[in-house]
């Protein structure tokens, strides 16, 4: 049964495309939310009241699918892969989690390393980066474990089957019932049992990767609530 | 200022990227709003397509279906909110009940977990688990003599369906802040209680519950504002024209009849409609929270 799910073209590419989503996507939202995240975590920021209520005031009230859509249409992203890693670039939730840790580190630090001859990107790179592993393997996490399971980005934006990732060939496959030809001719025996039989595999080789790495990293996902429950 | 500027200038190039995220594809998106205001046309652009007025809006309110699809975005979220928020608190303190620690991580780890796993995965398991012809649920009601139910091509059945999936994929993940906040609670107070001659359950009822009642009251106020947010992903996994009657909301429909049947100035008037009701909401969550207690979202 897995050796049939595992043989599957359409799972192997959209595992191969999901893991290239995450890495990048991952890397670029966690190395932009921790950049803009310190900015806004500096108390006296020029303009950082502005920017913080623009950026707040974004979680009550949005475009809309449709003009989303149209923007991200217009800037010819469809169909490719910075349609699934830019329109859900920063969380804003996220972006704040980091801003309060950021804000807990203490000012001495900072000023030692400016008295040392550093700038504010010196200070943030070799000071503060490093200080802030656990905060940064959570919200990290965070990004990958949504990158992972997202399925509307890829609905909305991806028209070709080639670029599909993982949850929208497991919906298909699991959901809408279709099958590669080599599975049907296969699976002719049996076919109630085996069919049901293929979609648990599907089901369960696509949350294993989530499913495996899970009881190591609870804790840091647990953090990252607790940092969130904390108001900024 | 522009000695300021100039003083956090490398700050402000490290928030740069940020900022023009949020430009690009969240403002610039809310003045696409104007499409509901005119009529559209992908090829004449934005600027070029003649003004309308509120033809669609009237067009949405006319609609027969606009009733129901107000009815079901508003009812499955209140269902929610009715259901699902005492789910994590139940589930909390229970956990605080359980002495023995190393069975209480296990049941945390456990509870936690489909927190993470998507919606897909969990859309396709409740197809096979609720099928009428391979599903142990309708297995056990074969095996009790009744006939099988098509629990997903039943109206009746969806918002059960759709409530008490999301409870258990949200319930575990929920009760952490209720778990943080126990552990503020003074021991002092439960043995003064035990002296007092409470037993548990008085000591859960008297010491437990207002220990635990802050955190409750603002997410109970902050919940309440999310109300109209019904998840996309899963109502439209799980429905189908069958189950529209109960089961289609506003985003699915739009989605429908702007993205895939291509009527943006249409979808984006519906969508726009319920965002402003669903501002109201939050807006004035946001404000009893406030007023309640010293946690608010800003």
């Amino acid at each position: 049964m897995y050796h049939l799910v595992l043989n599957d073209p359409r799972i192997l590419l959209g595992y191969k495309n999901t893991i290239v989503y995450v890495a990048l996507g991952t890397l670029l939202s966690l190395s932009f939310t921790a950049m803009g995240a310190y900015a806004l975590a500096r108390k006296n920021l020029v303009f950082g009241k502005t920017f913080m209520l623009m950026i707040v005031f974004t979680m009550l009230f949005s475009g809309g699918m449709i003009p989303t859509f149209l923007v991200v249409k217009s800037l010819g992203l469809m169909n490719t892969i910075w349609a699934m890693t830019i329109p859900g670039l920063i969380s804003t939730w996220n972006l704040i989690v980091m801003r309060t840790f950021f804000q807990g580190i203490p000012k001495e630090l900072e000023e030692s390393g400016k008295m040392d001859g550093l700038t504010d990107i010196g200070v943030f790179t070799w000071i503060v980066l490093p200080l802030s592993k656990p905060a940064l393997s959570t919200i990290g996490l965070f990004y990958a474990v949504g990158l992972w399971n997202n399925f509307f980005l890829a609905l909305l934006y991806l028209r070709d089957e080639s670029m599909y990732p993982l949850q929208v060939i497991l919906r298909n496959i699991v959901m809408a019932g279709q099958y590669s030809d080599a599975q049907v001719v296969s699976a002719s025996g049996d076919e109630m049992i085996v069919e049901e039989s293929l979609k648990y595999a599907t089901i369960l080789v696509s949350t294993l990767p989530i499913l495996m790495v899970y009881p190591f990293i609870q804790k840091y996902f647990v953090k990252g609530a607790m940092i969130g429950s904390v108001k900024g | 200022m522009i000695k300021q500027v100039m003083r956090d200038k490398y700050f402000l190039l490290l928030l740069a990227p940020v900022l023009i995220y949020y430009v690009i594809f969240k403002y610039v998106p809310m003045f696409g709003i104007v499409i509901s205001f005119k009529n559209y046309n992908l090829f004449k652009g934005i600027w070029d397509s003649e003004w309308v007025g509120l033809k669609y809006y009237i067009q949405f309110f006319t609609n027969p279906d606009a009733f129901e699809l107000i009815r079901n975005t508003f009812l499955l979220g209140a269902y929610k909110l009715l259901f699902g928020f005492p789910a994590p608190i139940i589930l909390a303190l229970l956990l605080n009940e359980v002495r023995w620690s190393i069975y209480k991580r296990f049941v945390q780890t456990v509870s936690y977990l489909p927190h993470f796993i998507s919606v897909v995965v969990v859309a396709g398991m409740l197809t096979l688990f609720l099928s009428p012809t391979i599903g142990f649920i309708n297995d056990v009601i074969k095996a009790f003599g009744f006939q099988p139910i098509n629990f997903l091509m039943e109206a009746g059945w969806f918002r059960t369906i759709y409530v008490a999936s999301g409870i258990w994929q949200e319930a575990g993940w929920g009760s952490i802040i209720y778990l943080a906040a126990l552990t503020t609670v003074d021991p002092q107070l439960y043995e003064a209680a035990e002296i007092d001659g409470a037993g548990r359950w008085k000591r859960m009822l008297h010491v437990t519950l207002p220990g635990i009642a802050p955190a409750m009251v603002i997410l109970l106020v902050l919940n309440a504002g999310q109300i109209l947010e019904i998840g996309f992903e899963k109502v439209f996994l799980l429905y189908n024209p069958a189950t529209y009657e109960t089961a289609d909301v506003i985003s699915t429909y739009v989605y429908r009849t702007g993205i895939v049947k291509g009527n943006f100035s249409y979808g984006t008037a519906v969508d726009l409609f319920m965002g402003v009701i669903s501002f109201i909401f939050v807006f004035s969550a946001n404000y009893a929270s406030r007023r309640l207690g010293e946690t608010s979202l800003w």
